[in-house]
């Protein structure tokens, strides 16, 4: 394959790399005042590599699929769908962001410039089939999370939360580099195809080990228990449009590199590695159920239930089909809408004087206050409860699905009798705003973009979400399948 | 049928309901009654057109809407007389709200509409997984009509009752998934012929029974329905032991019984002895309460118990039986609460010590709260009188125990309802206030006028309700039969005397003869 097809299939990532380059410029000789253009130029080329992405998928999806530049870099359908709900995820996230931080007046242009350089981190992420590739993917969107999530330079909170995610963040790096050495010690390349055929011919215990670290490092990036500690902290305390972010994009980025990872190097050895997903996928649910219950910050709850949420997506893996993979990117673009419009709610939910309202005291009795924000919230807590007919019981009915077909109907069976435990908290939410007399009346102004992001959120969310599904479906079979091609 | 009625019944509330959520309080009223009317209207549509011997499943509609499962409705004769429940409750339970309801009433309206939706739809979906979407999304609806227009303890009450019936019904998906997987179809008429393997069986029926006992509800899983119905509005009360606990009969009926026969026999002692346990515990507590609503609600619990017992006969008149009972309760419940509703306008109160005496004051609100109490106790000549026989006669030919106990429970019925009934409407005008009270007005005669005939109507012409689903309870009856019960008080045959009782034997007799 020459280099021009190389070019063609990195091309959304080269076109990302390009405009980021050159915005970073831009922002360095125009200063502040050019923020908002910035990020305007930043969304307008991820809506261009999200086109560019959905002409791939529709390329791969009959049948075109290619490796660029050796076999370090694939585009199946796999990569590009989940590609294609990295950008959208991150395209809300930088509609969401400005307002905030330009009422303490701390918005720059570094902002779009770092999620750029994120966005194309996590595109290599999902596409890599080489561990180099992945680790290169992988760090380099890492990187721009902890300088992310230490935005608020001026907040103490802020620089604590990033703090705390580089030093953790970095541990887990190097436990998924100590874990690839020894995968390719034992089978004496990185590349996903040889890594394969090697642990075919010979597993043997270090490759375990190797095995094991990779997936104990990864789980880390997805905040997965038993290593979820950072999360609430770092949810609290990054600016909320950060935490907006991480809670969506990277953990798409992460679920895929996952899953790839799950099925295409280590998918002869599943025996080997599904204790660990069963036992990681009910320790989140539970953990993340329990968690939530006793918190009063709002980012602190949806942070336990994004761990939850990571539990019903281990699930799906746990499966180890075909229909397990293709469970797993429909919930996640269903929580990727779910996260969005919840986080677009907090981010709306300020009074006149610009305080952030983030307890539950705070939006007490919010139906009367703002119905429209109320009920927004309602739906999008139910949708998370996965209560019917929202579409949040639509991704978590997929991934139940899939674990009763591959025949691990205890996994399923307690699976979802712990999401019970789950519903009372977003219960809890509704109880806040909706049976709760309002402690004040004024209204909330906020710009038309998060009024926009969350209306959308709330449509995918609603019951006509339901009609998406035939089609999404259909991409995330073929997706699935794309992963099985090995085998 | 070229007109998708079924359809069109769940889009005129649905979309009364989106247009409720925008309007003011009297606009809405309005919408909101004009749209239950529709609906009814359509409702009595449906039954003039059901063709009684007919097709078992009328009305079909089928779409691919979505992936995974199908758009697919259908009713049957079972569905069909629930469906008319639904619909001629739910006018009702609008002008039951009409004064009472003076805070957000747009959006009570609004949750009332949709409660229409999901219940139609329940009650009509042929895909196992659509009827799931129903069953399951009426906890919403219910829940914020319990949390925000409920009385003082709502907040408990609502909670109860959303992760009690969400922790039931969520094993029920995983089952519904297995099955699905199993047959390769999603569709009920044919799920209901499938045969799974007996050992799949008792999972399954096990999974499905915690769902549906939770609704119906059944002792001891019964405790969140005390409290729902006594914090609810009237009007919510009138919907949840009208329609909702409804649910779980209909599940037996639907899924239970015709999908696992073999578990559901194995597992009959099971559903007889939580019923009988119902039937005495709760009717006795029913004696011992303060609150008009709680012991309605713990009689509902009992007359619960009356059709869990006759669907698990097994025969034609257990399962005749028990549908009458669910329909007769339907009506007679919703009324009773209705007439607590009617008292609790007035005086803001549901205790019964604060009232007395009201045949004086209000002699037609006191006729008529007599015909439901009469209707409840089971009096011949209304509703409840046929569905507690036959259900009962249904039961006899299976277990003349369980019919004693049973039949003890009414005896206590009576007990409870006739000491309601002489401590609020009889005896002395204990209180001034009480006793100042007015006589029903127009809106209340237009609420329980209906009801009362209904319930008479069912009592002196049950012919009109039985012959819809005779034709469905006959296939069910002839789907269970291999597994169905020995008859414990048949008569048998012995071994026949070779003799007459009077004979005397000739030979004794001849010496005497020859004198």
């Amino acid at each position: 394959m020459g280099y021009a097809n190389s070019l063609y299939l990195t091309g959304a990532e080269i076109g990302l790399s390009l405009t980021g380059l050159v915005l970073l410029l831009v922002t360095a000789w125009t200063g502040r005042g050019a923020a908002r253009a910035i990020t305007i130029a930043a969304v307008a080329a991820l809506f261009g590599a999200l086109i560019f992405t959905g002409v791939l998928l529709d390329e791969t999806m009959t049948g075109l699929a290619g490796r660029a530049f050796g076999d370090l870099f694939t585009v199946d359908a796999f990569s590009s769908l989940a590609k294609i709900l990295i950008y959208v995820a991150t395209i809300g996230c930088l509609i969401l962001a400005p307002h905030y931080f330009e009422r303490h007046g701390e918005y720059r242009g570094e902002y779009p410039v770092l999620i750029l350089f994120n966005a194309v981190g996590m595109g290599m992420m999902v596409s890599a089939t080489n561990l180099m590739t992945l680790y290169i993917g992988l760090e380099m969107s890492s990187l721009a999370s902890y300088v992310l999530a230490s935005f608020a330079r001026s907040d103490t909170r802020s620089s604590e939360a990033g703090l705390k995610y580089f030093v953790l963040g970095g541990l887990a790096s190097g436990i998924i580099l100590y874990g690839i050495s020894l995968v390719y010690g034992f089978s004496g390349t990185t590349s996903y195809d040889g890594i394969r055929l090697a642990f075919a011919a010979q597993f043997t215990t270090g490759a375990v080990f190797g095995m094991v670290f990779v997936l104990a490092g990864l789980a880390f990036k997805i905040s997965a228990v038993p290593f979820h500690m950072w999360t609430p902290d770092v949810y609290e305390g990054a600016p909320t449009p950060v935490t907006t972010f991480f809670a969506s994009a990277p953990k798409v980025a992460a679920v895929a590199m996952l899953v790839r990872i799950a099925f295409e190097p280590f998918g002869g050895e599943t025996g080997g590695w599904q204790q660990i997903v069963v036992f990681a996928a009910l320790a989140s649910i539970v953990v993340g159920a329990l968690g939530a219950i006793g918190q009063q910050s709002l980012k602190r709850l949806l942070a336990y239930s994004s761990i939850n949420n990571v539990g019903f997506i281990l699930i799906g893996l746990a499966a180890a089909t075909l229909e397990g993979a293709s469970a797993v990117l429909t919930y996640l673009a269903i929580y990727v809408f779910m996260t969005l419009g919840s986080f677009a709610a907090l981010l709306i939910l300020r009074d006149p004087e610009g305080d952030k309202l983030t307890t539950f005291a705070d939006i007490a009795g919010l139906a009367t206050r703002s119905p429209a924000l109320a009920w927004s919230l309602l739906f999008l807590m139910f949708s998370l409860a996965g209560i019917p007919p929202l579409l949040g019981f639509y991704a978590k009915f997929v991934i139940f699905q899939a674990a009763v077909e591959a025949d691990m109907i205890a996994l399923a069976a307690i699976g979802i009798a712990a999401s019970v435990i789950g519903a009372f908290y977003y219960i809890k939410f509704v109880k806040v705003m909706f049976f709760d007399d309002a402690v004040d009346t004024r209204r909330f102004h906020a710009p038309a973009g998060h009024w926009a992001v969350l209306a959308i959120c709330v449509i995918v969310n609603s019951p006509l979400g339901y009609l998406l599904t035939p089609w999404f479906g259909r991409m995330a079979d073929a997706a699935g399948l794309s992963l099985f091609a090995f085998a | 049928m070229e007109l998708p009625i079924l359809s069109i019944m769940l889009a005129v509330p649905l979309v009364a309901a989106i247009a409720c959520l925008f309007l003011p309080g009297s606009t809405a009223r309005m919408v909101a009654l004009a749209a239950t009317l529709i609906d009814l209207a359509l409702g009595i549509m449906l039954w003039l057109n059901f063709d009684i011997g007919g097709a078992q499943w009328q009305f079909t509609e089928r779409a691919a809407l979505f992936a995974g499962f199908q758009y697919a409705l259908g009713i049957d004769g079972i569905a069909l007389l629930l469906i008319m429940l639904s619909v001629f409750l739910m006018p009702i339970c609008i002008l039951a709200s009409w004064d009472s309801i003076t805070r957000r009433v747009g959006e009570y309206m609004a949750a009332f509409l949709l409660m229409e939706v999901l219940m139609i739809g329940v009650f009509a979906a042929q895909d196992l997984f659509l009827f799931y979407i129903f069953f399951e999304a009426g906890l919403i609806p219910m829940y914020l009509i319990i949390g925000v227009w409920g009385g003082d303890n709502r907040i408990y009450a609502s909670y109860k009752f959303f992760l009690y019936t969400l922790l039931g019904s969520v094993l029920m998906l995983i089952a519904m998934l297995w099955m699905a997987n199993a047959a390769g179809t999603t569709d009920i008429p044919t799920l209901m012929q499938y045969d799974f393997p007996a050992g799949a069986q008792i999972w399954l029926w096990l999974a499905f029974f915690a769902s549906f006992a939770v609704k119906m509800p059944m002792w001891p899983v019964h405790t969140w329905l005390p409290d729902a119905h006594v914090q609810a509005p009237t009007a919510g009360s009138v919907i949840l032991a009208g329609v909702l606990l409804k649910l779980g009969g209909y599940g037996f009926i639907r899924f239970s019984l015709p999908m696992f026969p073999d578990a559901s026999a194995e597992l009959a002692w099971l559903v007889f002895a939580l019923s009988m346990i119902a039937v005495i515990y709760t009717s006795l507590v029913a004696l011992v309460q303060a609150d008009m609503k709680k012991l309605i609600a713990y009689s509902s619990v009992a007359h619960m118990a009356i059709v869990t017992v006759g669907l698990f006969a097994f025969n034609a008149q257990g399962l005749e039986g028990a549908m009458m009972v669910m329909l007769g309760h339907g009506l007679v419940s919703g009324a009773l609460f209705l007439c607590v509703g009617v008292i609790y306008d007035r005086l803001h109160t549901r205790e019964i010590a604060r009232y007395g005496g009201l045949s004086i004051n209000m002699p037609r609100y006191a006729l008529l709260f007599l015909l439901f109490t009469m209707a409840s106790i089971g009096l011949p000549g209304t509703s409840n009188f046929v569905g507690e026989f036959l259900a009962l006669a249904g039961i006899y030919e299976v277990s003349t125990f369980v019919t004693l106990v049973c039949t003890t429970g009414i005896i206590l019925g009576a007990a409870y309802m006739l000491f309601l009934y002489r401590r609020v409407a009889f005896g002395e005008q204990r209180n001034a206030d009480a006793a100042r009270m007015p006589d029903l007005n127009l809106r209340e005669w237009a609420m329980l006028g209906p009801l009362a005939a209904a319930v008479l109507w069912m009592g002196i012409y049950p012919e009109s309700f039985l012959a819809p689903m005779r034709g469905d309870i006959a296939m069910l009856e002839a789907r269970l039969a291999p597994v169905a019960p020995q008859y414990d008080s048949a008569l048998t045959a012995g071994t026949p005397r070779e003799h007459a009782a009077n004979y005397v034997a000739a030979e004794e007799h001849g010496p005497e003869g020859a004198h």
